[in-house]
């Protein structure tokens, strides 16, 4: 079993928590991990991502090999496409709807979604206004999070308990929004 | 409880390698890919209860020399850089293998090919055998964590320093690590020689042919290391040498099985020669695959590159710079390349850029209205740090980036050549890093420059670690004898843009040193610890 993810956002998006979740899950359940991150320049607003890489066998490449991810999750539209030559044959590209956008020359967003729309197996959802239905504005990157569980093969209870270790500190309210969040992405996911 | 699995970054599996190998003091300055070593010792709970030493360093240069002198002392020292650091730090790096070591001393710095947070992919291998210090070079997290241990051992075995090489991919991923029985630090001990660490020329030359002579010793060391192995493979058609990570690009492609040839991966240098021998004599032909510059391979080619069929970064087998992954060494191994989907057209770059808030954004809009709009674009000496992002869109407003500290002298040298006005543009750490001995060059030649030193109060390109110049930048200034009414500072907000404007144009008309401070705490430092009190 293998499961190769390729995280996607700008820089102060904050993907590395997606990534923390789903590791946290994966860890719990006995698997390998490995996960790069991005970490310097580009985080001053510029495109970032991480690769995390789950298995149940020891994991050689921190990279994804090209043409070998099982999923795009980006949690910005323009961003998941960025990524492309990484979607293996039956990858899912996953992506938030909502632009970012902090350059002059931001394409048109009907045609980011046009070529998202152009891959076999997508899910592009409104994280944000999902996050903001359940009364966590700031819970987007757990929506993506729980839309993506629907397609990995890890126990969802342990992405909760993912949630519940890397909100500890925060409080019980804090941590249950984001559980909300998580549980409405997957809804999402699962409906759509 | 030890053989936990913990989930670390190459650079924290170093730190707690560092830590249980029986660390006393962690001396850096920080620098993208290596800022998290020393990170990890500063908020480490042991490190704390064994008063580890922590703190930043000024620069590399004096990292490495507080390194070499806790070593004296018979501690256990590591000096952490990115790669370019090491440049700064070349002086007593290089030293410190003719003076050797007394405490074990590791030089840890992280090389950045493809230049992800940096202005060179410089190859630290090349310092490493110029020093002639034995380098230890890990695959993985797990490696970086052990190679702690048997780098202290060897820097303890032959008294000198050893480098522990990484590149930004380790850097920067994290893996599952276990840890080992933790070693006790060392207590105070001082060398056996009270003049092995005086290089004068009499001393230096006896010191440096030990040196020489201890080569053979660390090749042999090399040649029975754990981490050079040697697995031989049924197809002698090709040999491969794989260096450090670039080992897991190669057996990336051969998960359902071993890797049909012959495969050398190093990890320890001086490079085990007669394993090489053994390869080259077994194979038609060595594919070498390092990340970083072409080491290896043009030290097995020569200078005549004739007899042995050499493939890699120097025939195009491999690109000749940038840094590698699964699917170029696969291609460079002649099998299919798997890219998926190309990508679309549409996908515009989207380069970092200086927050919203900025301050030095301010600085920016003031300085073009005092000099670019006044005497046109070419007079702006800058410098490295979140504020080079003024060389880009919309400010265009600056036209230099070299090497920390370069500003300033720049600025001094183009004022020789006779350009007025000739402006300086630096930050407040990287001015406490390489700024202040420029600053007294120009101070004392009465040059006709204006710095800008934009205090932000951190450190901020890397991640707004404490900065050595905070509350004490004016006074720096008027201690290098920089005038009184000569030094400004001013808060650069968009309600102070005439003033700002006004003194610029003042100061450029003065003939000599002028210093404008535009001071106001960067947005992020500003923003986290507005959260943190919140949270309290
Ligand atoms: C020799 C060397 N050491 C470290 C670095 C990494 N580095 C680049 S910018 C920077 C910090 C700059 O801080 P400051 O001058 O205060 O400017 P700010 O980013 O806060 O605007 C560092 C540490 C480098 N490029 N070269």
């Amino acid at each position: 079993m293998k499961i190769d993810i390729i995280l996607a956002g700008v820089g102060g998006q904050g993907i590395l928590s997606i990534a923390t979740v789903i590791g946290y899950a994966a860890v719990e359940s006995g698997l390998f991990l490995k996960q790069a991150e991005v970490h310097g320049m580009s985080q001053r607003g510029g495109d970032v991502q991480s690769h995390l890489r789950i298995a149940d066998r020891d994991i050689y490449s921190d990279l994804i090999p090209a043409g070998n991810a099982d999923m795009i999750l980006s949690v910005e539209p323009m961003e998941s496409l960025r990524y492309l030559p990484y979607l293996a044959k039956n990858g899912w590209l996953i992506s938030n709807t909502t632009p970012f956008v902090n350059i002059p020359d931001y394409p048109p967003e009907e045609q980011v979604l046009a070529e998202i729309r152009k891959q076999t197996h997508h899910l592009l959802l409104p994280a944000d206004e999902i996050a903001r239905e359940v009364g966590n504005p700031r819970g987007m990157n757990m929506v993506m999070a729980g839309a993506a569980s629907r397609f990995i093969d890890i126990p969802f209870e342990k992405m909760e308990e993912g949630i519940r270790f890397i909100f500890r500190g925060k409080g019980e309210a804090i941590v249950a929004s984001n559980i909300a969040a998580l549980q409405a992405g997957r809804k999402y996911a699962i409906e759509n | 409880m030890r053989n936990q699995k913990l989930l670390l970054l190459g650079d924290e599996a170093i730190a707690q390698g560092a830590l249980d190998a029986g660390l006393s003091g962690i001396y850096a300055y920080p620098g993208t890919p290596s800022t998290e070593i020393t990170e990890y010792v500063q908020r480490s709970a042991e490190s704390a209860a064994r008063y580890i030493h922590c703190r930043w360093s000024a620069n590399e240069k004096t990292a490495v020399e507080a390194a070499l002198g806790m070593s004296y002392g018979g501690k256990r020292a590591m000096a952490c850089m990115k790669h370019v650091g090491l440049n700064v730090a070349a002086d007593p790096f290089i030293n410190s293998g003719i003076t050797g070591a007394n405490g074990g001393l590791l030089i840890t710095v992280a090389d950045d090919p493809s230049m992800h947070s940096s202005q060179d992919e410089q190859d630290s291998r090349f310092y490493g055998k110029f020093a002639l210090v034995p380098m230890l070079e890990p695959a993985n997290q797990q490696e970086a964590y052990d190679m702690c241990f048997r780098g202290f051992e060897l820097s303890e075995k032959y008294r000198l320093p050893v480098m522990l090489r990484i590149t930004t991919r380790l850097a920067h991923s994290r893996a599952g690590v276990v840890r080992r029985e933790p070693l006790p630090e060392n207590s105070l001990q001082l060398p056996q020689d009270m003049r092995q660490f005086v290089l004068l020329p009499a001393i230096s030359r006896r010191r440096y042919k030990k040196l020489l002579e201890t080569q053979h010793a660390l090749l042999a060391e090399s040649e029975n290391s754990l981490f050079n192995q040697y697995v031989d493979g049924p197809d002698k058609s090709r040999g491969l040498i794989v260096c450090g990570i670039a080992y897991n690009y190669l057996m990336e492609n051969f998960l359902d099985g071993p890797c049909p040839h012959p495969v050398l991966k190093i990890g320890q240098y001086p490079a085990p020669r007669s394993m090489v021998a053994r390869l080259v004599d077994e194979v038609a032909e060595v594919l070498v695959i390092e990340e970083g510059m072409p080491f290896v391979e043009e030290y097995l080619r020569g200078l005549l590159d004739r007899g042995i069929r050499v493939r890699g970064r120097m025939d195009g087998t491999l690109p000749r710079d940038g840094e590698l992954n699964p699917n170029l060494v696969r291609l460079a191994l002649g099998m299919n390349d798997e890219a998926g989907p190309a990508v679309p057209e549409i996908v515009a770059g989207r380069p970092p850029a200086l927050c919203q808030g900025c301050g030095h954004a301010d600085t920016y809009d003031a300085m073009n209205a005092a000099i670019k709009a006044v005497f046109g674009d070419g007079h702006v000496f800058s410098d490295i740090g979140c504020y080079t992002l003024g060389a880009l869109s919309p400010y265009q407003a600056i036209n230099s980036c070299v090497d920390m500290g370069a500003s300033i002298t720049m600025a001094k040298g183009a004022a020789d050549a006779g350009l007025f006005p000739a402006i300086a543009v630096i930050g407040d750490s990287t001015f406490t890093h390489s700024g202040m001995t420029g600053l007294l060059d120009a101070v004392v030649e009465n040059a006709n420059i204006v710095v800008f030193i934009l205090d932000n109060s951190t450190t901020a390109m890397t991640g707004g670690q404490k900065s050595h110049a905070e509350g004490r930048l004016a006074q720096i200034c008027r201690g290098l004898g920089v005038p009184e009414e000569h030094i400004h500072v001013i808060v650069p907000l968009r309600k102070n843009h005439e003033e700002f404007v006004r003194i610029i144009k003042q100061e450029i008309e003065y003939k000599g040193v002028s210093v404008i401070i535009p001071t106001r705490e960067c947005i992020q430092t500003f923003r986290k610890k507005a959260k943190a009190k919140k949270e309290q």
